[in-house]
């Protein structure tokens, strides 16, 4: 089969671990040259460099906080000067830091909503005055299930989530003109190390209401955000593609 | 700098952003009523006008800068 994102860079926002290395090793896969960015897992995220670069792609891993404003601006200025162009961005860096609402600290709402809804506005203007520029660009924001129904004990993630839903959605109205689309990967219930770390009961009652019966795995994702990414996705904008096997049904 | 200096980098903004040729960007020619620019091109350029005058246009002024003449003196007073 052809590879669909020969020549293009991406920028996969937390590219080093779970869904978001799932992301960065498949667009490679399509021929996607590739920035990762890392908070503080450098092996990690140096293992994807080796894997992407033996490939025969250009990688680079840089160390950022996306809820900082300059660190996310000199990190979507060091992806564009990877090859001279930036043409996918993913979105992907998340955190979680549960409690139900009436156990939920400032701390831990402030700092989910930082990272996740505006990293995500940080990362996604800056690429958006290079994309708007080029008239061209593929921007694809990683939400999840629950920023569109909700879950106890994540209102600042599910918050957040359907925070980046709507910012997707004005991105989509205000870029269309210039040919950048935005779209939004919704996941379901995927094993990464984010998952992990949930007990036996909870996997348990949510794959028992999972239609396809089985927790989904980075690779899924990837291969949307892939779609979103190409060409054949070019008269696709502003929408939110669930990959959760039935979950959010 | 000298007006003629900034009137021509103005210019060569507008033609790059606009697409429009340079025979109709005189003084007086408006980028939205005249030269097709819709809000984001506006916003384009004022970022075009800010990388290349080293300046900073506060969103309340992008309105006093309607038209390339108004351009070139916002600038002429701003950078001097």
């Amino acid at each position: 089969m052809a590879m669909t994102l020969e020549g293009k860079t991406a920028l996969v926002t937390g590219g080093s671990r779970g869904i978001g290395r799932g992301i960065a090793l498949e667009l490679a896969m399509q021929g996607a040259n590739i920035v990762i960015d890392f908070h503080q897992n450098r092996v990690a995220a140096e293992e994807v460099v080796t894997a992407i670069t033996a490939m025969g792609r250009v990688c680079e891993a840089v160390q950022a906080d996306v809820g900082d404003v300059a660190q996310a601006d000199d990190l979507v200025a060091r992806s564009i000067m990877l090859t001279g162009s930036l043409d996918i961005l993913v979105s992907n860096a998340g955190i979680t830091r549960d409690a139900l609402l009436v156990r939920m600290t400032d701390e831990k709402w402030n700092d989910v909503l930082r990272t996740n809804l505006t990293g995500t506005f940080n990362v996604t203007r800056a690429a958006a005055r290079h994309m708007m520029r080029q008239k061209s660009g593929r921007i694809v924001l990683i939400s999840s299930v629950v920023g569109l129904g909700g879950n106890a004990g994540q209102a600042n993630y599910a918050a957040s989530k359907a925070g980046v839903i709507a910012l997707a959605k004005t991105a989509a109205k205000e870029l269309g003109s210039r040919g950048v689309t935005v779209n939004v990967v919704a996941p379901g219930f995927v094993e990464t190390d984010m998952t992990s770390s949930l007990d036996n009961e909870v996997v348990s009652s949510y794959l028992a209401n999972i239609p396809l019966r089985r927790a989904g795995t980075p690779s899924d994702v990837a291969k949307a955000v892939v779609f979103l990414a190409s060409e054949d996705a070019s008269y696709i904008t502003g929408q939110v593609l669930a990959i959760d096997g039935g979950l959010s049904l | 700098m000298t007006k003629e200096e900034i009137r021509s980098k103005v210019v060569d903004i507008a033609k790059e952003k606009l697409g429009v040729e340079e025979s109709r960007i005189t003084d007086e020619a408006q980028y939205v009523k005249d030269l097709g620019a819709d809000s984001l091109a506006l916003v384009d350029i004022t970022m075009a006008l800010e990388d290349a005058f080293g300046t900073s246009i506060p969103d309340e002024d992008i309105e006093k800068i309607a038209s390339v003449g108004q351009t070139v003196d916002y600038v002429m007073s701003h950078i001097a």
